[in-house]
């Protein structure tokens, strides 16, 4: 690769100096408001930079930013832009500058904020960093360093609050699993070696197909840990429910990214793709997102919904990366330009409306303190910024024209389409895959109705709720610029489309340079420009007639479900759980589905019955747990060996020393061989 | 590698010895501590020429192994008021005895072992055997917390010694291995020490037991 302009270098070099440098002045002093807004302006400054270079990197300038030896006796520092590291940078550079903004109000107030605050800034400006260089390393075992470096920060963020046992015990589950993922990519990286002779990461040459097809496998296991592809999706939720608000945007619209760059990035690398490796891709994604947004649509907590939504939207980009590899596969560049273009741009997107989300919701746990869906409710008039944002993220994930989410599926379906009505030879899988959209699809409106309707709309069910106030200017910009984006991210595609067309045609390191179509040919994007910008103008126009219509009315404010009841009580509305019983109860298989413990009244006089009813991850709490704990039962009798005499424990080594070094001695006296 | 290396080494051994065979623990300390010494003389005499990272490695085991360990370790004996290491899981003759034995197998496995040429002949690797065994024989069977990591230290030094083959090739490894040293002396003496004593107010280890779930 030829080495890259001086300037994207350089702006590439100061977003990973500046975003780790965010972290450093609340470090110094803990307690002030001056040092946090300097780190905000750090993490700005990062982001600005993050995103200039990854704009030139889209417009093609592209090239080796660093080559350097460096002490270690392994790999070499080598970094490297190119269009696909371009496009990874995108979530980065937006995300976290909104992200370090929002916290100056979020990170106010409660028992240790000054500390906690110190915890979060110096994390997240590492965390940010270590993406950065993730998406730019291109040599292996610079990537594994940055891969740790980013897992470990997450850790120590999404134990933020660990006073909590759960968020504890969530951070274990992150962590444990993650540093499986991480075992699989050292096995990946070490084969990648083997396979090209060194650590750089370069295209591989013609090979043994099997040694391919194992290191396409790892590469799943272990980004596909890191992205929450499904069953490998658990720790998930509940890591990114209890982290804060603005660190979960953080993770989730930015660090599960990661794992979908790697996966792409490393099958870049090969030179065949394996036909049943590809569905597989595509079957994973398929699962992920069904899986995901029947999830969604049952959860309690307010965080946990949109996490599972994340879960959703990566299983969404694992399928375009699915349709991309199976173009590979078979040949297609037209089924690779969509596949990777559906990928990327859901990517960008699913960043801008999970960060408006997960922000929207850290403003209303800051105002309510709570995180339950059925103990929030009439906030939209309580918070009128926060609530716009909320509901226009939510949009976009419902996949509702003429958002960005939209434009993103639109892209996908016509991938899936033109694969399955391909002339010379369909992809079978591609009706299911065009058919889970579908379904997803509608599950996503379900789930995200049912969050907004019960979180903004209707009567408070609890007095925390009651007594909400909108949040700081500082907390309510960030989410409406994101939600802002996400919204206007569709009308903006036919800009985009060069960019994308460049990431697919450099994915694969050149070699798939003969894309023929344009994108927007082959993705049709006339009409849905046209479709788009026509439904955007239908719903400002009818915006201002609605505004000009009540100007000089005076509204009455009386409570919803006013009609016609002499005492209406917030208890009388529909619950969150009976909007979506019919996805969560009677649809979803009963794995997936609501665990209820009703008690039932009894006798002419009944007493007091209670409700229960809770949604377990099925994989983690419903699968893993039960089986861990048998095992950890059944190992219990190995507890014997550990009596506490450090002593005994180092006989134990020095006699295996001792009966090797024997061994040797006399098979050398002896001459055996 | 030349006839002074190889001397050097005989005393590092030798010194070993002197560790396992005495029940005072000055004496332990203080025959640590210029074990310390030598080594931080022998990554000078692997290189002819002297230059200036081969230097810093020398200057820094001295420090640490030879200075710094053993001053704490000797203000950490005069603070507790221990002087002798009493009733250990085994006998100084039989400690003495079993460090003969593990001396001879060092030696015997090392004609065996299939070495660069340059390192062929040399006592580094029966050296650095020899050591680890005393080390562990040390931390084995002696019950006072401080004759425990005068153990740790002669494991250390063991693997010092042979990381010295390493010097030439990958001296970055065996500067990690000096900043380590460095590390696990701020640790060891600082937490571990401080906490025992705090806690059990005593340095017998055999205490350590209490603390099993």
């Amino acid at each position: 690769m030829s080495p890259a302009p001086p300037v994207e270098a350089a702006l590439l070099l100061a977003a990973i100096a500046l975003s780790l440098a965010s972290g450093l002045p609340t470090l110094v002093r803990r307690d002030s408001e001056g040092a946090a807004r300097l780190g905000a302006l750090l993490a700005v400054g990062a982001g600005l930079a993050a995103l200039a270079a990854a704009i030139l990197g889209l417009a093609g300038r592209t090239g080796t930013v660093v080559d350097a030896a460096w002490p270690l006796p392994f790999g070499r520092l080598v970094l490297a832009v190119d269009p696909l590291s371009a496009a990874f940078l995108v979530p980065v550079s937006v995300v976290f500058p909104l992200a370090s903004v929002y916290g100056l109000g979020y990170e106010r107030g409660g028992a240790n904020a000054a500390a906690r605050r110190r915890t979060i800034r110096l994390f997240s400006g590492a965390l940010a960093a270590s993406i950065v260089v993730v998406t730019v390393a291109r040599d292996g075992v610079v990537f594994l360093l940055a891969w740790e470096a980013m897992a470990l920060s997450a850790f120590f963020l999404v134990t933020v609050e660990h006073e909590e046992a759960g968020i504890r015990r969530a951070g274990w589950t992150y962590l444990a699993t993650t540093h499986v993922g991480t075992l699989a990519l050292v096995a990946m990286v070490l084969l990648l070696r083997q396979r090209g002779g060194g650590l750089a990461w370069l295209p591989l040459p013609e090979g043994p197909a099997g040694t391919d097809a194992a290191i396409l496998l790892l590469a799943l296991v272990g980004f596909g840990a890191k992205a929450g592809l499904a069953p490998l999706h658990f720790w998930l939720p509940g890591a990114h429910a209890g982290a804060p608000s603005h660190v979960s945007a953080l993770l989730s619209a930015v660090m599960l990214k990661t794992g979908l760059y790697g996966i792409l990035r490393v099958s870049g690398l090969l030179p065949h793709v394996p036909v049943p490796l590809a569905a597989l891709v595509l079957l994973a994604g398929a699962v992920t997102a069904l899986l995901g947004v029947a999830l969604a649509a049952g959860q309690a907590d307010v965080k946990r919904v949109l996490a599972y939504s994340s879960v959703e939207n990566v299983g969404i980009v694992a399928m375009g990366i699915g349709l991309a590899l199976s173009g590979r596969a078979a040949g297609r560049p037209e089924w690779v330009l969509l596949g990777v273009a559906a990928a990327v741009f859901h990517t960008w997107v699913h960043a801008l409306f999970k960060a408006a989300l997960f922000l929207g919701a850290g403003s209303v746990v800051h105002a309510t303190g709570t995180r339950a869906v059925d103990r929030l409710g009439g906030l939209l008039r309580r918070m009128p910024a926060t609530g716009t944002a909320f509901v226009a993220g939510a949009a976009a994930a419902a996949v509702l024209p003429p958002f960005g989410g939209f434009a993103a599926e639109w892209l996908l379906y016509a991938g899936l389409l033109r694969a399955f009505l391909d002339p010379a030879h369909g992809l079978l899988l591609a009706p299911v895959g065009v058919a889970t959209l579908a379904l997803a699809g509608a599950l996503a409106v379900t789930a995200f109705v049912r969050l907004a309707g019960t979180v903004l709309l209707g009567e408070p069910r609890s007095a925390a709720a009651e007594r909400a106030h909108e949040s700081p200017r500082t907390m309510t910009a960030p989410a409406i610029l994101a939600a802002a984006a996400a919204a206007a991210a569709g009308l903006a595609l036919p800009f985009l489309a060069p960019a994308l067309e460049r990431v697919a045609s450099s994915w694969g390191g050149g070699s798939e340079a003969r894309l023929v179509p344009t994108l927007a040919e082959a993705a049709a994007l006339g009409p849905l420009t046209a479709l788009l910008s026509s439904l955007a103008a239908c719903v400002l126009v009818a915006a201002l007639l609605v505004a000009l219509a009540f100007r000089r009315r005076v509204i009455a404010g009386r409570p919803t479900w006013d009609c016609g009841y002499a005492a209406p009580s917030a208890t009388m509305q529909y619950t969150a759980r009976s909007f979506s019983t019919w996805v969560a109860e009677r649809l979803a298989p009963p794995l997936l589905g609501v665990r209820t413990s009703p008690g039932r009244p009894s006798g002419l006089f009944p007493a007091r019955v209670g409700f229960d009813s809770s949604t377990p991850e099925p994989v983690g709490e419903r699968l893993l747990e039960p089986a861990l704990s048998r095992a950890a039962d059944r190992l219990g009798r190995l507890r014997r060996f550990q009596h506490g005499r450090l002593s005994s424990y180092l006989v134990v080594p020095v006699a295996t020393l001792v009966v090797l070094l024997l061994w040797n001695a006399l098979r050398a006296f002896w001459r055996l061989p | 590698m030349s006839r002074s290396f190889d001397l050097l080494l005989v005393g590092v051994m030798l010194l070993n010895f002197l560790v396992l065979g005495t029940s005072r623990i000055r004496v332990c300390i203080q025959a640590a501590a210029l074990q310390g010494v030598l080594l931080g003389l022998l990554p000078l005499l692997v290189h002819r020429s002297f230059d200036w990272r081969t230097g810093l490695v020398a200057a820094g085991t001295l420090a640490v192994k030879g200075l710094v360990i053993p001053s704490l370790l000797l203000k950490a004996m005069r603070d507790v008021q221990i002087r002798r290491e009493v009733e250990p899981h085994l006998g100084f003759v039989a400690s003495l005895f079993l460090g003969g034995i593990g001396t001879g197998l060092a030696l015997l496995f090392a004609g065996g072992l299939p070495l660069a040429p340059e390192h062929d002949g040399s006592l580094v690797v029966p050296a650095s055997l020899a050591t680890l065994l005393a080390g562990f024989l040390v931390l084995t069977t002696r019950r006072k917390a401080i004759t425990q990591v005068v153990g740790y230290l002669l494991l250390e030094n063991g693997v010092f010694v042979f990381g010295l083959l390493l010097l030439e090739a990958m001296p970055f490894l065996v500067e990690v291995g000096v900043l380590l040293d460095l590390f696990v002396a701020v640790f060891i003496m600082g937490i571990v020490l401080d906490h025992i004593r705090a806690e059990f107010s005593s340095l017998d280890t055999e205490r350590l037991a209490e603390l099993k779930e």
